[in-house]
């Protein structure tokens, strides 16, 4: 299935070139612009955290100002200000919500807006959502269900409070403070994000899906998520990000945790569709995010699934860390760039244990003047012995003004394993168009049609709904890019 | 009124000439072959009445049902009920034949101020059509064009052609690549389509297609315009004598 002739239409209605740009009017409750120390204990305060948390917090802190942002990847853009952006802001709604008629109306049709209206969510698609309305979680569905399985969703947050043992114990365990500089940023700063535990032989009965927005403007969003499954358990994530059109640039620096036991399971997808700036590539988000899954226990696996088409600028190496014997580590990613977009995303897979297998498969779309870099590592450790990875690496170029790269790292430390790298670069071929056309599809059905076909073997990775919206959305970012 | 109408057309590929004052009317109901040596702008005919990128008129015009397409893309040709077959289908990897045909069928449906088809309705309709043409279901699976046969891909085109229902359809050198069974089972699939409200323009290099398909009308293309016109006869002279003959003798 590919984008709908109405789909398109739809958003060409939109007099604005990007579908999501409009702006919420809630009152936010703001910490003062810029960062310090004090910013910092503003935040814990808020969030009447423990005093380990702030401690940590602030030890964070004191690191990310000891550190630099990195500049090897392949990306451009001017020195972020980050006195000039704020940390927190709340909306101001009750903090106790019984059902979803005590929520914000305003939030509500904003939700509506952008088409997962929460009830239909609820009822048709029996998906739990873990809202994040800028920083702070505001209705949390499905919790009793999930509550009878012994599983904990809830905003990252509220976990502090309810199991403060648990997220102690696992915060910053796959993704220590001083990992890199923007993850030592959103340890200092976090404000809210998702908790997942999964307890000892549980198979969760539902998609766990959370759908973030950032809305206040210069309010950079540093969400945190943790997700812990036990022995024996399944779990598939769902994270879908759409944002309002703005000016200036936004960053996000996201740190997502995910923690596998024996046997365990974790499956995470992505959806990311954050405002991309214009044509000339004024405004649109920073999206410098460190995603990480320890597969600790034996057989345990961890999937990565992601579909990459907004973000000026995009930083992201979600990465497993293959520990237990036997585990297997996955990355299927769509990047699309179009215009002046900027995305330098891949993985690493970190083989420790024996028999580990990891697969990555990579579908690079450029187009406009957009740049778009693959950027992988595969580790073969020395006593990962019969280790398998295999890397399959694909790009398509629209038009002759993008650019399409691929930087592989391989590091084999035994010869008892086996890496194999492969990798394409294509063009939409005017016959491939002229075909379509003959059968009766505009340029814009025929591009979407072409391109969802290079991307196939990563979207049949996608939960079904969200495989549709997917698919619509990169027939929506490529729009005007051919012909 | 005829459903197609060539009007001294002539047209330039990089400044050479290649259509060089060419008309043609087709009424509904007919079936008329285009013969021709190679290089005498066959292929190109077929291109610029499709209207593909690069092959616009120099001079002329052509009318499909009295409606100039000197003005109308590529797509939009296709949706009034302008259908090529094409000699060499293109692939499209990763791009389910199912879903490409219904994308194809629905713009079709949409143009005519029909209802589009859902997913059910369409692949139940699809499969009928699809077995009288002796595809299986599983080449629909499969994506567009890829790894398909020569016999396979030429299916797939008249398959296509059966389900978007045109008012006019061009099958450039369908019988290339084809065993004699393929080429059997390609014309029953075209003989099928014949109706008292279409056209069919069959260009082909050999006389051997219009053994199966039989045309009412058959024109001798030679550098660029229509030198002889006739009946199914003329095409048997060209079995016996070649082109040379012809060509000379115009």
């Amino acid at each position: 299935m590919v984008a709908t002739q109405e789909t398109i239409d739809k958003v060409k209605e939109v007099s604005s070139t990007y579908k999501y740009g409009f702006v919420t009017d809630l009152e936010a409750e703001k910490a003062p612009l810029g960062l310090g120390e004090d910013i910092v204990k503003f935040i814990s305060h808020k969030k009447k955290e423990p005093k380990w948390l702030l401690d940590w917090r602030l030890k964070a802190y004191k690191k990310w100002l000891s550190m630099e942002a990195p500049n090897w990847a392949m990306v451009d853009f001017p020195k972020i200000n980050f006195q000039d952006i704020y940390y927190y802001s709340a909306p101001k709604t009750k903090p106790k919500l019984n059902s979803l008629d005590e929520v914000d109306p305003e939030l509500l049709r904003t939700y509506e807006k952008l088409g997962i209206p929460i009830k239909e969510q609820e009822v048709l698609a029996g998906v739990a959502v873990d809202y994040v309305f800028d920083s702070v979680s505001v209705a949390t569905t499905f919790r009793e269900k999930l509550a009878k399985e012994g599983i904990i969703f809830c905003p990252i947050s509220e976990a502090v409070q309810t199991h403060p043992d648990l997220v102690q114990k696992y915060i910053g365990s796959v993704i220590p403070i001083s990992d890199n500089y923007y993850a030592a940023l959103n340890s200092a700063v976090f404000t809210d994000g998702s908790f997942v535990y999964i307890p000892k032989g549980v198979k969760c009965p539902m998609e766990l899906s959370t759908y973030f927005r950032i809305n206040e403007q210069n309010s950079g969003q540093f969400e945190r998520t943790l997700i812990i499954a036990e022995d024996d358990t399944y779990v598939s994530y769902l994270e879908g990000c759409t944002a309002p059109q703005r000016d200036e640039n936004q960053l996000h620096a996201a740190v997502v945790e995910l923690v596998a036991m024996n046997n365990a399971e974790i499956k995470y997808s992505t959806v990311q569709n954050w405002y991309p700036g214009d044509k000339d590539g004024n405004g649109g988000i920073y999206n410098f995010v460190t995603k990480r899954g320890n597969c600790i226990g034996k057989k345990s696996k961890i999937s990565w699934t992601q579909v990459e088409t907004g973000s000026a600028i995009t930083w992201k190496y979600p990465s497993c860390v293959l520990k237990g014997d036997d585990s297997v580590g996955e990355f299927y990613s769509v990047a699309v760039a179009n215009n002046a977009q900027q995305a330098d995303t891949g993985t690493k897979m970190i083989h420790i244990g024996k028999n580990t297998k990891s697969t990555i498969i990579s579908k690079g779309i450029s187009a406009g003047k957009a740049q778009n870099t693959y950027r992988g590592q595969v580790q073969i450790q020395k006593n990962a012995k019969g280790s398998r990875n295999f890397t399959q690496c694909d790009s398509l170029l629209i038009g002759d003004k993008c650019g399409a790269h691929t930087v592989p790292y391989i590091n084999q430390f035994t010869p008892h394993a086996r890496v194999e790298h492969e990798a394409t670069t294509s063009k939409i071929s005017e016959d491939q168009l002229f075909y379509c056309l003959q059968r009766g599809l505009d340029t814009e059905q025929a591009t979407s049609l072409i391109v969802n076909g290079f991307c196939k073997e990563v979207m049949k990775e996608l939960p079904m709904e969200f495989a549709v919206e997917a698919q619509k959305l990169i027939g929506i970012s490529l729009e005007g890019s051919v012909g | 009124m005829s459903l197609l109408e060539i009007k001294n057309v002539k047209l330039k590929l990089d400044d050479k000439d290649i259509l060089k004052g060419l008309s043609l009317s087709v009424s509904k109901g007919e079936v008329h072959a285009i013969m021709g040596p190679n290089g005498s702008g066959k292929s190109t005919l077929s291109y610029m009445l499709a209207g593909r990128d690069g092959y616009e008129l120099e001079s002329g015009e052509v009318f499909l049902e009295g409606q100039s397409l000197s003005d109308m893309e590529a797509d939009e040709r296709a949706r009034s009920g302008l259908f090529l077959a094409f000699q060499y289908p293109v692939e499209l990897p990763g791009v389910g034949g199912m879903s490409f045909l219904r994308e194809a069928v629905n713009s079709r449906r949409k143009f005519l101020g029909e209802e589009e088809l859902d997913h059910l309705a369409f692949v139940k309709e699809a499969r009928k059509v699809a077995s009288k043409m002796f595809v299986k279901d599983e080449m629909l699976k499969r994506a567009v064009n890829v790894g398909f046969s020569g016999g396979e891909k030429k299916r797939f085109e008249i398959l296509q052609m059966a389900m978007l229902k045109p008012k006019v359809s061009i099958l450039d050198e369908t019988d290339s690549g084809l065993d004699v069974d393929a080429l059997k089972i390609v014309s029953d699939g075209v003989n099928a389509q014949r109706n008292d409200d279409n056209a069919i323009v069959v260009i082909t290099h050999y006389q051997r297609l219009l053994d199966y398909i039989v045309p009412d009308f058959v024109h001798i293309l030679s550098d660029g315009s229509i030198i002889k016109s006739g009946g199914p006869e003329l095409a048997l002279e060209v079995e016996k004598n070649g082109y040379a003959g012809l060509i000379n003798a115009a």
